[in-house]
């Protein structure tokens, strides 16, 4: 197979889920059969990318293929000079993995949501839309540019907004996602000045040509802190899809939306292109960027752990969860474990979106019971449910034998080699206290749903095991949890496939001056890092890693155990003696409530400190004559307008950054905008002076 | 001063001076009216420019389509149980400000900047060469035009007719 | 008073232009609101004619004009329908009270 025909199967690939949704979408009404098509094309974009993947991984396995083709060529322009926009494709390994975990789970869910979603009024619209993500996120996966990522990333976020919203008639549902697709374009506006910083230094997007730019010796204005700038401008995008502090708060609400799209998008892939994107960049990253990157991975994990313990939601739980997962995969790319954070990124891929689609089974056979509480016991009931659950649950802990102690255990030690290097050693602290939480609160989660005995008699005499569709993904991504599809040896990840032969870290083309020191590479002619001194880091911390990890995720089971199994220990007991902790936790560190009153609060008392300044000293002025209080009324009507409204408008934009607050800015009338947008082109007309 | 310059001020006063009258009168039909002889003087300014042809089609598409839809849509929308159908204005002393800057600005560009002129030979008529152009060199566009204006017609239609639910 | 030429041209264009927002910005009634968007229509025609004319770019400006115009026959059409769905729903045409945006 040439490299020619694998490119256009790729390309073929990309298309085929558009293809299907245009189909779905405009015939959809007339032909209700259409969503088997839907599901068809999806599975045949997966026989595809098993194609493409089984010969790039045997045949080209060291090669990079790649396409390019001129989108637009403005030839010269004055002042910036050649200008010419380019996108492409690349495969490499790191692409045909995400391919093949992204056309999977895509397949599994919508042979889930064909059982899951039956009798649902939007049926086939459902399917069309995740058609549409589909595509978008294979886009992001292809893309071998910045701004063709970028394209894709607001496709994907408006998939995202469709499939949150797909419930519209519940406001809760709507309001969530509109609360998804603003926090994101928080985010996505950092991004877009990052792509602008390194598109107007180096004249491309191409990823390879902006590195060899770099490596080159040139700096986005002569600089290394712009190009850190850059850096974590372009990380913010990442921080917004992949829900990382302090723009989470989007993903657990994200959950009104259907639980096989929670699966799908909100714990599989498309939270997971923000970690994507960090791994795209990696080679340009200064270690300031990184240790900014890896401190608020580890918050993140952190954050999310703590409030996950307390959540009663089975949604809600795995929500948190991921959210401290993919802090986790942040915090290891921050700290430069390159390989572990994909790896990680593809292992919880698979088990989270097998404890997703279990919790859409278990809520699917309690008729939209969504509250631990009420459950308990269904492990009588739902043996195929349990049995996975219990094995996601079991990677998720990075217990052995599993994908998530391979990939979470090799993440650990990264984060122990960097605190012995770098001397920042409360990153390992939060990692390691993270896994202990997490072993806790997954237990915590199985037991209260399938043990003991049930606590609403009701709802369980009518649950019920899931039909086989549903009960075939949950088998296939639990048997992906297993860790012998990546390694052989069950406690070595890197004596099997996955790492050291298809991902390896690539080289930093940062200055040596402004990267870690264990970054440099000691073989400069190669594309990947060669450092002793991180390798022998790695190694010393490899054993301790491992065996601490174990202990916690074992101490935190028993601890789960004797709480919520044996009751030796009242939880309840627990949380009233830290009842301050306690109400932090499930309140979720009130961090909505503060950006609601931050945001409310400001703005509203700057309203009314305006307000008086307008009722008692510009109406005073005004009552001087008749003619002279027309005057003024217009006068203060149009600083009310543009002033008052301006200020407030300013200080809602800075809130804005904390929380959601661009619809306070909105006067909804269209003039209104149109006098801004005038007075903007006056002002940009005098600066720029044309006459 | 010749005959030209004397028909060109004219247009130009017709077009202006009916263009002020149709965003400052306060009643809709009247603004309608006004907007007649905007396009009439537009339509002027046209042939004076040797453009015959788009003179026409300025007179037939907007006096004969454009405007009678406007007149339909100020019908269609206002109960017209009196004469008189006002309208009144919002947020005028802003846009007086803004709009007063924005055109001074525009004109004193416009008239500073060095212009590369060349004037050509003005053609007898222009439809012919028009209408080569546009079934050659434009072609794909031209077909393209009139899919979207039947997409638009039935998208129209389809819009106006939906019921309130 | 020097001879009529380009600039007289572009001068009529950019008042219309400017009135043409003017309308667009001050007017409640929605359909007021689209006749200053037919001003703004044609003063970027006048200007496409004049440079058709007055420079060596040929015809292709004329044809510019008449796609224009093409359009802004399309766009009417449309925009009388929303107009009318707008009086359906809210039983009047004021642009400045229709502020759902803001929700």
């Amino acid at each position: 197979m040439s490299e020619q025909l694998l490119i256009n199967i790729s390309l073929i690939v990309l298309l085929l889920p558009l293809f299907s949704f245009f189909i779905t979408v405009v015939f959809g009404k007339r032909f209700p059969k259409l969503y088997l098509f839907e599901t068809g094309i999806i599975s045949l974009a997966f026989l595809l990318s098993l194609v493409i993947g089984f010969f790039k991984l045997t045949t080209y396995v060291d090669s990079k293929l790649a396409f390019d083709f001129t989108w637009f060529d403005f030839g010269v322009v004055p002042v910036i000079g050649e200008f010419k926009v380019e996108l492409g494709v690349m495969i490499d390994n790191i692409t045909v993995i995400m391919l093949f975990v992204v056309n999977l789970i895509s397949m599994l869910v919508h042979y889930f949501s064909i059982e899951y979603m039956h009798g649902d009024k939007r049926y086939t619209r459902y399917f069309a839309y995740l058609g549409l993500f589909t595509f978008s996120m294979l886009g992001i996966v292809l893309s071998n540019n910045l701004l063709g990522i970028y394209i894709f990333w607001e496709l994907v976020g408006l998939s995202s907004y469709l499939l949150i919203g797909f419930w519209f008639e519940k406001n809760s549902a709507s309001d969530a996602g509109k609360k998804a697709f603003l926090t994101n374009r928080v985010g996505d506006i950092g991004m877009f000045l990052g792509i602008l910083i390194l598109f107007t230094t180096y004249g491309t997007f191409n990823f390879d040509k902006i590195f060899s730019g770099i490596a080159s010796g040139v700096m986005p204005f002569e600089s290394t802190a712009w190009l850190t700038a850059a850096g974590i401008l372009v990380f913010l995008g990442a921080v917004g899809k992949s829900a990382q502090f302090p723009l989470h708060v989007w993903l657990p609400d994200a959950m009104e939306g259907p639980t096989p799209v929670s699966a799908l998008i909100h714990a599989a892939t498309m939270v997971a292109a923000g970690v994507y994107l960090v791994v795209r960049i990696f080679a340009l990253l200064t270690a300031d960027a990184m240790l900014v990157i890896a401190v608020i991975g580890a918050f993140t994990s952190l954050l999310a752990a703590t409030i996950a313990l307390t959540q009663n939601d089975i949604k809600k739980v795995l929500a948190y969860s991921t959210v401290s997962q993919l802090g986790y995969m942040v915090m290891a790319l921050g700290v430069g474990a390159y390989a572990f954070a994909f790896f990680h990124l593809v292992t919880h891929a698979f088990f989270k979106a097998c404890l997703f689609l279990g919790s859409g089974s278990v809520i699917h056979a309690m008729h939209h019971e969504q509250d631990i509480r009420e459950m308990g016991g269904l492990k009588k009931k739902m043996p195929i449910t349990y049995a996975t659950f219990l094995i996601s649950t079991l990677a998720i802990s990075g217990i052995p034998l599993t994908s998530g102690f391979l990939s979470k255990d090799g993440l650990l030690a990264g984060t122990l080699a960097f605190g012995e290097l770098t001397g920042h050693w409360l990153i390992p602290i939060i990692g390691f206290t993270v896994a202990f939480m997490t072993a806790f609160y997954m237990f915590r989660l199985v037991i209260l749903t399938f043990h003991g005995s049930p606590r609403n008699q009701h709802k369980f005499d009518h649950a019920h095991e899931s039909p086989k569709l549903m009960a075939v993904p949950l088998i296939i991504l639990s048997a992906l949890s297993i860790f012998i599809w990546y390694t052989p040896n069950p406690i070595a990840p890197d004596a099997g496939w996955f790492l050291g032969k298809w991902i390896e870290t690539p080289s930093t083309v940062v200055p040596e001056a402004a990267s870690f020191d264990f970054m440099i590479n000691e073989d400069p002619a190669a594309d990947v890092i060669h450092s002793e001194k991180y390798e022998h880091a790695m190694h010393t911390v490899h054993y301790p890693a491992m065996g601490l990890s174990i202990g916690l995720a074992g101490m935190a089971i028993l601890l789960a155990f004797s709480m919520y199994q044996w009751k030796k220990i009242n939880p309840d007991k627990i949380a009233e003696s830290v009842k301050p902790l306690y109400n932090f936790s499930l309140n979720k560190w009130y961090i909505d409530e503060l950006y609601h009153a931050s945001f409310i609060s400001g703005t509203l008392m700057l309203g009314k400190i305006l307000f008086w300044f307008d009722a008692n000293i510009v109406d005073g002025i005004v009552n001087g004559s008749a003619w002279f209080t027309r005057v003024m009324a217009k006068i203060s009507g149009w600083f009310d307008t543009f002033v008052v409204d301006g200020l407030v408008n300013f200080t809602a934009f800075m809130s804005g950054f904390i929380g959601l607050t661009f619809k306070r800015i909105q006067t909804g009338k269209v003039q209104t905008y149109l006098v801004f947008v005038l007075f903007s082109i006056v002002l940009l007309l005098i600066v720029f002076r044309p006459f | 001063m010749n005959i030209y310059d004397i028909i060109f001020y004219l247009f130009a006063i017709v077009t202006l001076v009916s263009a002020a009258f149709v965003v400052s009168t306060k009643n809709i039909v009247h603004a309608a009216f006004f907007l007649i002889f905007t396009f009439f003087g537009v339509a002027g300014l046209y042939i004076l420019l040797g453009a015959d042809f788009i003179g026409v089609v300025q007179i037939l598409v907007y006096v004969g389509g454009i405007l009678i839809l406007l007149l339909f849509g100020v019908m269609l929308t206002n109960k017209i149980t009196n004469v008189e159908i006002r309208s009144g204005t919002t947020q005028i002393v802003p846009a007086l400000i803004g709009v007063g800057l924005f055109a001074g600005i525009l004109v004193l560009t416009m008239v500073s900047t060095e212009w590369k002129s060349a004037p050509g030979e003005i053609p007898f008529t222009t439809a012919y060469s028009l209408g080569k152009v546009l079934l050659t060199d434009f072609v794909l566009i031209f077909e393209l035009l009139g899919i979207l204006l039947l997409i638009a017609l039935i998208g129209a239609a389809s819009i106006a007719r939906r019921e309130k639910e | 008073m020097i001879e009529v030429g380009l600039n007289h041209y572009l001068a009529v264009s950019s008042i219309l232009f400017a009135l043409g927002i003017y309308g667009v910005i001050t007017r409640k009634n929605a359909v007021m609101v689209l006749m200053g968007v037919e001003l703004i229509l044609n003063a970027a025609n006048i200007n496409f004619v004049a440079f058709s004319r007055y420079s060596n770019f040929g015809i292709n400006g004329q044809v510019y004009a008449l796609f224009v115009i093409i359009l802004a026959a399309a766009e009417a059409a449309i925009a009388l329908a929303i107009v009318l769905n707008i009086y359906k729903t809210y039983a009047n045409v004021n642009v400045d009270e229709i502020n759902k945006l803001k929700e």
